[in-house]
């Protein structure tokens, strides 16, 4: 991974003042590699943090006709992408497919707090574990931050490669409108309203899990998706707690490592050394560590969350079809009683077989939708497992040969006793 | 993966700081009985290995996890060759501890203040007693060998005793020796908790005036005690219980390592009596505890109060030195135990994590896909274990090791400060011997004659005080000066050994590591 940029990073002692420039160049590794098809690539380039708003520089470049120009970049924040998703979700037409999840919020809350508390443990340490927890707190804003440029990235490259999605009119005003988007923050009423679509979502739930499928496919399919998204829902959360213990570990060798040092200054005995090797030994170690925890964190809890949220679009795909299905069968409902009444008859009619129609449609493009996206997921969850295997093989070699150059090194310091028995009687 | 075990044995010369002035009465007859023979083939070559705490108590106690590595020269070595090197040398031998034999050189005890020849005596572990070569740097002189003799002791069998509120544990103590001064070679007694703390009283009343530093005993516990008592056999009584063990075990090791003390009457009695009086003044609500409370009180009113006319710079420094060295140990024990938390954690939460993904694995429908998350989960799980482990690796080794330098420092704090004692004796007992000879001289002038007799007697009383009260001050101050010496060496070999264990043992960690990633990978590229 290749960053590069400016980094000013001052902190006030309650408020955090931070400007991160970044120039990140890297290739996805949570979803395979979708930027392939060249009449349409997107990236972000790079992105601005300030304060607590991130912004995103959304690079294009097309040989598609449908754009102004061949290529062009815009600047967007965190709440145009939501918008984008919601409008696609709400739109009837793609009710078939499965909408990429939207990216979750840039969410620099641990690192803030740690913050806090190297702030308020600032008397206590020597000015040079200071300067060392100051890096690592560094390394871990840079780490939430390449995160969050990556699952932006990943939202818009995974439309961008939909046949369908990527045509999408309001996706193209997203990527090409130089202005600012000035999203409406969604008012009260519309607060409101999402809180009741979300009831009226769980409501689906129970509706789907209760009704048996006809067709053999979408029941499978139903029962597979909702059994593994409560499990897989369950790993992440376990994921992310063991990531982070790692990271306290990794955070612990800093502070043995700062005292050993401050105990091998005033030592005068032999004993110096070994403590001078110990603590730089530590403190190569923590490095190591730190990337352990951090490689598991991309490789793993990341996997793992993103695809929980790939699988919540799958069941809403679910829930829109046993939506549709409903409404078919009220329509039909419907149908008799008007052929009982002899009253619009016609409308009745017409009604339903818009419904046929529309679930039809729907199961045809669920099905195909549902079954790239199992490969897509196997594919996903392989590349991940070999890479995280491989990395961690790579830390733990490179800790074995820290550990044995150190010992090897105390070791030829040792001085074995000899001591003469001297015969005298 | 390094696992020192190399093993050789030397002896070396030594001679023990017994009680003071009196030559070492030692059961001699065995001491010349060196027939130029190897002295290093008495120790028994016990391959290091490194146990994790559950041991299976059957086996050797000596070679449980208080021991430590035995790492020595190899033999062709050792005839006849003098090291030279500059550093203290004695890496860890099994122990061969040579007395003197009373036809040796003839050199007087060490406390005489005369004699600056005395014994350095380092042991680790197992007893092990060796001497210091020439070192320009070093005030003390080459001893010659006698014969060698060997003392091992270990700590093991717990055992709850009694019931309620009353139970109590019994440790199982073992000592072999071959040592004259005990009946039998291999013996074995049962003590609690509270005898081990009588032990370390009788040690400080006896040697507290003499400047010895005297190895402090594990802390009581009320709260662990409790949980232990009423039963609960959960895993942190237990822990508590393997924690209170090792403690006790090397407390013995150390106080059998000062040569002093292992002549010492009570240390043998300990040793081998089968039933000892219950030491009823170690209770905490006891008359005596709270004696001591108020002694303690008193002593640090005290110590604000002298200010001490230090003739000797050494002193000073060197006690600013201990105290900076307490201030860094507490802080890095802080810290190391605040990394064995961390990993206590990070082991818990992969076991759940773990289970997770195998429950994850079992409903995947991609059969090559689920298998290789049961394989991630097992992996996770051996990850676990090896956390564990590393986690009582980090306690033992290194928390231990730096509570028990914590405590020792104290100690060694209470040795200046009992000097600091002495010296004020000696300045009373002057002003005192100034006050009588006023006196004396204020009845020369009013002439009676009868109470100048008097004045005379308690003047000549005065002076004999004064010489005495500076004579121990004397002793006390050369004594901590040497033992300060030893007690430098040893922690800096004892540090230095567990450096190097815990080392080892984060590399095996790794390597394990490395191996059950291995294990995984082929199941990982195996998806299809």
């Amino acid at each position: 991974m290749i960053i590069s940029g400016l980094f000013k990073f001052s902190c006030l002692y309650k408020k955090v003042n931070f400007v991160l420039f970044f120039v990140v160049d890297q290739l996805r590794s949570v979803s395979v590699d979708l930027n392939n098809d060249s009449s349409l690539l997107i990236d972000i380039p790079d992105a601005l943090c300030e304060r607590d708003k991130v912004k995103f520089t959304v690079h294009t470049k097309t040989t598609l006709n449908s754009f102004q120009k061949p290529d062009f970049s815009v600047s967007r924040q965190h709440e145009d992408f939501i918008w984008l998703h919601d409008t696609l979700v709400e739109t009837e037409e793609y009710a078939g497919l499965i909408i990429p999840p939207a990216p979750p919020k840039p969410d620099f809350e641990s690192p803030r707090e740690k913050m806090h508390k190297l702030g308020e443990g600032e008397a206590t340490m020597t000015k040079e574990e200071y300067t060392k927890m100051k890096q690592e707190l560094e390394a871990e804003y840079l780490a939430v931050f390449k995160k969050t440029v990556q699952v932006h990235e990943i939202f818009l490259q995974r439309l961008s490669s939909h046949p369908n999605l990527s045509k999408d009119r309001n996706f193209q005003i997203f990527l090409e409108y130089d202005q600012d988007l000035s999203v409406r923050r969604k008012n009260a009423k519309e607060m409101f309203g999402g809180f009741f679509k979300n009831m009226v979502k769980s409501a689906d739930e129970v509706l789907i899990s209760g009704i048996k499928d006809v067709d053999e496919f979408f029941e499978q399919e139903k029962t597979f998706l909702l059994d593994y998204f409560s499990k897989i829902k369950d790993s992440t959360a376990k994921a992310e707690k063991m990531t982070r213990s790692h990271k306290n570990v990794a955070d612990d060798y800093i502070h043995i490592s700062a005292t050993l040092n401050s105990i091998a200054a005033d030592d005068n005995t032999a004993l110096k050394q070994h403590l001078e090797k110990f603590a730089e030994l530590l403190e190569k170690l923590r490095k190591v560590e730190g990337r352990v925890a951090s490689d598991q964190e991309l490789k793993l809890t990341e996997l793992l969350r993103y695809y929980m949220r790939d699988i919540q679009a799958a069941k809403d795909l679910l829930y829109r079809r046993a939506r549709a299905l409903a409404d078919y069968e009220n329509s039909n409902k419907a149908l008799d009683k008007a052929r009982l009444k002899s009253k619009d008859v016609a409308q009745a009619e017409e009604n339903q077989k818009q419904c046929l129609l529309k679930f039809d449609k729907l199961s045809e493009s669920g099905k195909k939708e549902l079954t790239s996206f199992k490969g897509r997921r196997v594919v996903a969850f392989r590349k991940n497992l070999i890479e995280m295997a491989e990395l961690e093989i790579k830390h733990a070699k490179q800790c074995v040969i820290l550990h044995s150059t150190c010992i090897d090194l105390m070791d030829s310091s040792f001085i074995f006793a000899v001591v003469q028995v001297r015969g005298r009687r | 993966m390094m696992l020192l075990c190399r093993s050789a044995s030397f002896s070396s010369p030594a001679r023990c700081i017994s009680n003071e002035d009196q030559e070492p009465e030692y059961d001699t007859g065995d001491l010349d009985s060196d027939d130029g023979e190897e002295i290093f083939t008495g120790t028994s070559n016990k391959p290091f290995v490194s146990t994790p705490p559950e041991t299976d108590p059957s086996s050797d106690i000596f070679s449980e996890e208080g021991s430590y590595t035995v790492q020595k020269h190899t033999a062709p070595k050792t005839n006849g060759v003098q090291s030279d090197e500059e550093l203290d040398l004695f890496a860890e031998a099994t122990v061969e501890l040579t007395l003197t034999a009373p036809n040796s050189r003839g050199r007087k005890e060490i406390i005489g203040p005369t004699e600056p020849l005395s014994t350095t005596v380092n042991t680790h572990g197992k007893l092990h007693v060796a001497n210091t070569s020439n070192k320009p740097s070093e005030e003390v002189e080459e001893e010659e060998s006698g014969d060698t003799f060997e003392l091992n002791i270990a700590v093991t069998n717990p055992e709850k005793m009694g019931d309620g509120m009353n139970a109590y544990m019994t440790y199982k103590v073992s000592t072999q020796t071959t040592l004259p001064a005990f009946r039998s070679k291999t013996f074995s007694v049962r003590r609690r908790f509270s005898d081990f703390l009588g032990l370390y009283e009788k040690l400080s009343v006896k040697y507290n005036l003499m400047g010895c530093i005297i190895p402090p005993p594990p802390q009581k516990s009320v709260v662990g005690m409790t949980k232990v008592k009423v039963g609960k056999e959960d895993p942190s009584s237990a822990e508590f219980v393997e924690k209170r063990r090792a403690a006790l075990e090397r407390y013995l090791q150390r106080v059998v390592s000062h040569p002093a003390l292992l002549q010492d009457s009570d240390v043998q009695e300990f040793l081998e009596r089968e039933e000892l009086p219950r030491a009823v003044n170690t209770q905490a609500l006891s008359g005596s505890g709270f004696l001591k409370m108020i002694n303690k009180a008193s002593d640090a009113v005290n110590k604000m109060t002298i200010k001490m006319n230090e003739s000797d710079n050494w002193f000073e420094s060197k006690l600013q030195e201990v105290e900076n060295e307490e201030q860094l140990l507490r802080r890095l024990h802080a810290s190391v135990d605040s990394l064995v938390n961390h990993r206590k954690e990070l082991c818990s939460n992969t076991a759940m994590f773990a289970k997770s993904v195998a429950m994850l694995g079992s409903s995947e429908e991609n059969s090559a896909l689920s298998r290789a998350l049961s394989q991630l989960a097992e992996v996770e799980d051996k990850l676990e274990q090896l956390h564990q482990e590393q986690a009582f690796s980090d306690f033992f080794t290194l928390t231990e090791l730096l509570a028990d330098y914590l405590r020792l420092l104290g100690a060694v704090r209470g040795c200046f400060e009992q000097r600091m004692k002495a010296w004020q004796r000696w300045q009373e007992a002057q002003s005192t011997l100034q006050k009588k000879r006023e006196a004396e001289a204020k009845l020369l002038w009013s002439n009676k004659p009868d109470k100048l007799q008097q004045a005379k007697e308690d003047i000549t009383e005065w002076e004999a005080k004064v010489g005495q009260c500076e004579r121990d001050f004397e002793r006390i101050s050369s004594t901590l000066r040497k033992e300060v010496h030893r007690f430098e060496k040893e922690k800096c070999r004892d540090f230095k050994h567990h450096i190097v264990k815990y080392l080892e043992s984060l590399l095996r960690s790794q390597h394990r590591l490395v191996k059950c990633w291995e294990a995984f990978l082929p199941e990982a590229k195996a998806i299809v």
